[in-house]
């Protein structure tokens, strides 16, 4: 297979500072967009199931900055960021957490079960690790039409408990897909702490068993995140095979809203709190010559217009008409019209 | 004492893991945290990790293994966090634990009880909301309850811990902690397959079990306080082995059926309800059943698609005023 291009950390000056604070923005979008998140589920104004990724932003912004157009991802539920990064349009995210007609469901469907295929991402359902096989599949799909493009599957290491992960990562490993299995390891499965789930220290050494290699990163460095993820992908797009990342993070709230979290212990979480993704990478931009204070001026001003944006939007957005529930079920196709039609005719006739 | 419905089952699960050392506990967050819904709550304290297991997130594995240990003499109690998720260890329930007995000669049974919290009406959308009860009322070897009252919660519980076969003991999330009732501090067991009359009426009978029990009996009152129908609500409890006597007396009574559940219309249990009757009651009915349940979709999230889709008590009502009008 030809080597293919990939979009690499722009080594020269202009380009690279323009990633770097592109980087940032998204970063900070994320976490500032999942702090409102949580205030407007306060106020009722989302209703239902929130997961916050704080702590793990690094994971979805260093995954999905070096992916390209065409490329499939499979967010887990912490994985907001996946949208935001892929360039939804972060009102119609908004309307998506509000059950608004103009969300990615249309109100069908809460939180990220919405997914956008035009931009490659796959709505998962609830049942974790059900997406893996759906990622192998869209894998395999770029394999029989030779596509230059690679699927990411997320997944918790509470989920990878799953059966399902079993049968997709075996199956990649047969057929050499072109799939990044993404793990992030936050410790904890709701209040089900890593020791209970898994007898090993590191979820990577199961790549072994599938035939590819696992790797082991700290998820809370964006660098680390980046390029680790950039010489992966770059291998998996060039033919290479699956591979497995496991990043070790840490969530900082609790595991859904409702979840005060106090089977955590105090001192691993501050250990843990003091390896905030954002100020990491705040500390890499002052190495590389940002003026800090000023980059934070404007990205503060930028994602707080963005947001509010959002939040405007999906406000006032209509909700869906209520028959709207029996929309959707079914492809419109000739067969079912004519099916209608038929049974129009057979009502007019009594 | 007055408890909610919630407390009764955790005070089941207590007072039988108390009676029996071979009941344990196992499922997704069920020690430290005692349950998603806090129904294990204090067992941990009370009986420790050997017998209050956190297991991984692997719904095929807790059951296979409850199946497993349950051949051997133990009775585990198994939790899926919410009702959904059952679709995950659907093969272990459908094809290992429910024929077990029928390929071993009769020689092997299966004591397993499968909680599972379902319902909808508390936003939780597609993938925490389903009522899955229809997907195992056709499955001979299984017994399948779905109490709607604390009482029933705490007594059906135990008789599903003491029963030889596996059952599946749907609890509806919306009744945990808004139903409370006086249940006695004594042991006491509710026998699964026997349905109960909640109310008695003359003109009309409602058939009905688990989170729209409370709506039907609401449904009930408005309808003889305003038009003067004395409306009979019997509560299924047990959806199988169905208590076709109790169904059959129900039509025979009053002549005018509807069945209401917040499962889905196409497949749910009100068609096999329908059809018991139109088989063993034709000549005592005035009336088609009618079936009032949850429209042939997916659980909608945007809360005016929940509303439409759903059962509630205006619907019964209306429902109940047009059968009448028959
Ligand atoms: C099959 C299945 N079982 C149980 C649940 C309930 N549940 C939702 S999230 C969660 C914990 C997930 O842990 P992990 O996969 O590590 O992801 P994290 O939440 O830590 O990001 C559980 C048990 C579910 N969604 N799906």
């Amino acid at each position: 297979m030809p080597e293919r291009e990939v979009p690499t950390f722009p080594a020269d000056g202009g380009a690279r500072i323009e990633y770097e604070l592109q980087l940032y923005y998204w970063i900070r979008l994320i976490r500032a967009f999942e702090e409102r998140v949580s205030h407007l589920h306060r106020q009722n104004k989302i209703l239902g199931g929130v997961y916050s990724g704080a702590g793990q932003e690094a994971i979805v912004t260093g995954v999905c900055a070096p992916l390209r157009e065409g490329d499939f991802l499979a967010p887990l539920h912490r994985d907001l960021g996946v949208f935001l990064v892929r360039g939804v349009e972060p009102g119609r995210l908004m309307a998506q957490l509000m059950g608004k007609e103009t969300g990615l469901s249309r109100g069908k469907d809460n939180f990220l079960h919405g997914g956008e295929l035009s931009r490659g991402i796959f709505g998962p359902t609830s049942m974790l690790g059900s997406s893996l096989p759906v990622c192998v599949g869209a894998a395999l799909k770029f394999k029989m039409k030779r596509d230059p493009n690679v699927a990411v599957a997320f997944f918790g290491e509470g989920a990878a408990s799953r059966g399902d992960v079993h049968e997709a990562m075996n199956f990649a490993g047969v057929h050499k897909l072109p799939v990044l299995f993404v793990c992030e390891n936050n410790r904890f499965a709701f209040s089900t702490p890593i020791e209970k789930q898994m007898a090993v220290e590191d979820l990577a050494v199961r790549a072994t068993g599938y035939g590819f290699s696992g790797y082991v990163c700290a998820g809370n460095d964006l660098l680390a995140v980046l390029n680790l993820t950039q010489r992966l992908v770059n291998r998996i797009r060039n033919g290479g095979g699956p591979e497995l990342i496991e990043f070790k993070t840490y969530r900082f709230r609790g595991h859904s809203e409702h979840d005060p979290a106090t089977y955590r212990d105090q001192d691993e979480l501050i250990e843990w709190e003091s390896r905030d993704p954002i100020p990491l990478y705040e500390l890499y931009l002052e190495k590389r010559g940002h003026d800090l204070a000023r980059v934070r001026e404007q990205v503060d001003a930028r994602v707080r217009n963005t947001i509010q944006e959002a939040v405007d939007y999906a406000e006032h957005s209509p909700f869906p008409e209520p028959h709207e529930a029996l929309e959707d079920l079914y492809a419109p196709s000739a067969q079912t019209d004519a099916a209608e039609e038929r049974r129009a005719a057979r009502g007019a006739r009594g | 004492m007055e408890i909610t419905y919630l407390k009764a089952i955790n005070e089941a699960l207590h007072e039988e893991m108390r009676r029996d050392e071979n009941v344990f506990v196992m499922g997704e967050d069920v020690a430290e945290l005692g349950g998603a819904f806090k129904v294990t709550e204090g067992l941990l304290d009370a009986f420790g990790p050997e017998r209050v297991i956190d297991t991984p997130i692997a719904e095929a594995l807790i059951v296979g293994a409850g199946v497993g240990a349950a051949m051997l003499g133990m009775r585990p109690v198994l939790e899926m966090q919410f009702g959904d998720f059952i679709s995950c260890a659907f093969d272990q329930i459908v094809n290992t634990a429910a024929t077990l007995r029928y390929r071993h000669g009769g020689l092997a049974s299966c004591p397993i009880v499968i909680r599972a919290p379902s319902g909808a009406g508390v936003h939780g959308a597609l993938f925490h909301s389903q009522n899955p009860e229809a997907w195992f009322t056709r499955v001979p070897g299984l017994k399948v309850v779905a109490p709607a009252t604390p009482y029933d919660a705490k007594g059906m519980l135990k008789a599903a811990i003491r029963d030889d076969n596996p059952v599946v003991y749907f609890e509806h999330k919306r009744l945990y902690r808004s139903v409370k009732e006086d249940v006695p501090t004594g042991d006491f067991t509710v026998p699964l397959g026997v349905a109960q009359v909640r109310r008695s009426g003359d003109d009309l009978s409602i058939v009905t079990y688990g989170g729209t029990l409370h709506q039907a009996l609401e449904a009930a009152n408005i309808a003889e306080r305003e038009d003067g129908i004395s409306v009979e609500v019997l509560d299924l409890r047990t959806l199988l082995p169905l208590d076709r006597e109790a169904i059959l007396a129900a039509a025979r009574k009053t002549g005018k059926v509807l069945v209401v559940h917040e499962d889905r219309l196409t497949g749910g249990i009100g068609g096999e309800i329908a059809a018991i009757i139109g088989e063993h009651a034709f000549e005592y009915l005035d009336a088609p059943v009618r079936r009032l349940a949850m429209l042939d979709t997916h659980n909608a999230f945007s809360p005016p698609l929940e509303e439409f889709i759903l059962p509630n008590t205006a619907k019964i009502v209306a429902a109940v005023r047009d059968l009448w009008a028959y």
